[in-house]
């Protein structure tokens, strides 16, 4: 069968490469064929990654509570370039400072991302998610 | 005495060396001009003529080629993302001496088609999606080369999935059609090696032929390769050494033309201080570089222009005082210069070639500010603790004022971003054999290395 991709990357001017580094592994194992492009990845990068690998999946991470600003935009740069379909997850610290889970997701999702998680979400559960996203799951 | 025939078919001169195999010494050079149009043997033999023959006649026990005439090897480059598998195509197409007319990304369009057949590259080279990576590409754009009206040589080097398919899809219009690795098997990753060989190999088994250069294989064992690739060979050479015969090290050549301004620099380029980070494409232990806007003659104009104010303060001059000696270049390109004032001027101009050619060569840092302070980010190769910059090319050979023109090559410390080389030692081809000791390592690598490390001297 063959592996499902995607592409993983720290979005923005954020350095955090330890979680990056847990994703790449988490995923890795799990299966997945993980494209990294590391830590300080511009919206382009991640797409251009995409398009070359012909990728399943944009996994955006971000820490620096700044994820809000680097992800506006992406979905509508994916149509562009005709990844428009292309699943979106993000997750991590993606806003300053302590704000209501609930309204930072429904602010995600109406940007185009397709799950959004918490910071100290588990990387499990988005493993458990994308293979039942990507039909990878027998249910 | 085993003499080897080392033999430069340039666009304009050819270019003769023999070489005592068993001294390690240069017995002659000459040259004449290539006379490709009526049969490249006439200028061959004469600059042969030049060189006395020893009594006993010559018995060359090798006879070795390379060559840039006719354009030299002309190609262009596709492949899927411009700045992934674009930039990797030119990347591999530069390393094994092409010139890269245009490069396209995505899929081809008839416009894109219409440009292929008006460049008319000697070598079409098809990359694009990583393995395993995106497919439709590269079989949409092999269908598409399928309407161009006259066969094409092409070599695939794109995702190896689909790359048997695409070239059953090629093989119906072109000829010949060579499958070689993918230039960028996994994202990220540079692979360009495989697809050097492939151009090379198709370079010396077709485009030798197209070119008329083929009279002279019956006298030659086989034209070698295209002459920029014997120059990144010789540069490879010299820096690594070979066996038991130690190289110089980390160095770049730089070879300033009437046309263009050829880099060449062997070194790994990791960064020089400690956290900083490295983005973009991995660069080629053995990298190539080509600017055409960048040349003493035929693109002397251009040159100007892109120097600009730079020129000018260098020179104090007025624009009246550079727009005649500009006009002097385009109506004579051979002209070597006959006053003060034109040496000043060409001193000028082969420090701007090199400046502005080492500029785009080099990589570059750029500051980014993060929450947690500022961070450092590399692109391309950091090259200033490089510690050799060796010059070849006519108006570096010619000039008494040598090293002033290689200064260009030189970190500028007003562009502290701009990854030059510190505090290089200047170093020069003086008997312009480097090209030559690239053919010369195909027999005898160690011949050649020590010819060179002979040959090319300290300034």
């Amino acid at each position: 069968m063959e592996q499902n991709t995607l592409v993983l990357g720290v979005i923005g001017s954020d350095v955090h490469a330890v979680g990056n580094r847990i994703l790449d592994y988490a995923f890795t194992q799990a299966g997945f064929k993980v494209i990294n492009i590391g830590v300080l990845a511009t919206q382009e990068e991640f797409i251009h990654a995409a398009i070359e690998t012909n990728a399943d999946v944009i996994l955006v991470s971000s820490l620096y509570g700044h994820g809000e600003m680097d992800c506006r935009g992406l979905r509508e740069k994916c149509q562009e370039t005709g990844i428009g379909n292309i699943r979106m997850y993000a997750g991590g610290n993606l806003v300053c400072g302590k704000q209501d889970f609930e309204s930072v997701k429904e602010r995600f999702l109406a940007m185009g991302f397709d799950r959004v998680y918490p910071p100290g979400t588990m990387p499990e559960t988005a493993i458990a998610d994308m293979r039942k996203d990507l039909g990878m799951t027998e249910d | 005495m085993q003499a080897v025939l080392l033999i430069d078919f340039g666009s304009t001169y050819t270019k003769v060396t023999i070489v005592d195999l068993d001294r390690e010494e240069i017995i002659g050079t000459a040259r004449a001009g290539t006379t490709i149009e009526t049969n490249i043997m006439d200028g061959l033999k004469a600059a042969l003529t030049q060189i006395p023959e020893p009594v006993e006649g010559w018995n060359f026990v090798r006879k070795l080629a390379c060559s840039s005439a006719a354009g030299g090897l002309k190609m262009i480059a596709s492949g899927l993302v411009k700045e992934l598998t674009g930039e990797a195509a030119r990347r591999a197409a530069l390393g094994a001496g092409a010139r890269v007319l245009q490069v396209f990304s995505y899929e081809l369009t008839t416009q894109d088609l219409d440009k292929i057949i008006s460049a008319q590259p000697d070598i079409l080279l098809l990359a694009g999606g990583t393995d395993g990576g995106n497919k439709e590409v590269l079989l949409k754009n092999a269908e598409m080369l399928c309407g161009l009206p006259s066969s094409l040589p092409v070599v695939i080097a794109g995702n190896k999935v689909v790359s048997a398919q695409a070239a059953d899809i090629l093989r119906k219009r072109h000829d010949p059609v060579v499958v070689s690795d993918n230039v960028m098997p996994e994202l990220g990753v540079l692979s360009v090696e495989s697809a050097r060989l492939a151009i090379r190999d198709v370079f010396f088994t077709h485009i030798i032929k197209a070119k008329g250069l083929d009279k002279a294989e019956e006298f030659l064992e086989r034209i070698m390769m295209p002459t920029p690739a014997a120059v990144l060979s010789a540069a490879e050479l010299l820096a690594t050494g070979h066996g038991s015969e130690q190289g110089m090290g980390e160095l770049m050549i730089v070879d300033v033309g009437g046309a263009t301004t050829d880099v060449h620099s062997i070194a790994k380029g990791d960064p020089s201080k400690p956290s900083i980070m490295l983005k973009g494409l991995p660069e080629p232990f053995a990298k190539r570089t080509v600017e055409g806007d960048l040349g003493m003659r035929y693109s002397s104009e251009a040159l100007v222009e892109t120097a600009g104010r730079r020129l000018f303060d260098y020179l104090g001059w007025t624009g009246d005082q550079v727009a005649c000696q500009l006009g002097l270049c385009k109506e004579d390109p051979w002209r070597i210069p006959q006053t003060e004032e034109e040496a000043k001027f060409d001193v000028a101009m082969g420090r701007m070639a090199v400046s502005l050619a080492v500029d785009r060569h080099v990589g570059t840092i750029e500051v980014v500010y993060t929450p947690f302070g500022a961070t450092y980010v590399q692109h391309g190769k950091d090259l200033t603790q490089l510690p050799i910059v060796i010059g070849t090319g006519g108006v570096l050979l010619h000039h008494p004022d040598a090293s002033e023109i290689l200064r260009g090559a030189v970190f500028n410390p007003e562009e502290p971003t701009i990854l030059k080389p510190q505090k290089a030692d200047f170093y020069i081809d003086k008997e312009y054999i480097l090209a030559t000791m690239g053919l010369l390592r195909e027999v005898s690598p160690q011949v050649a290395l020590r010819m060179m490390k002979k040959y090319v001297v300290k300034l």
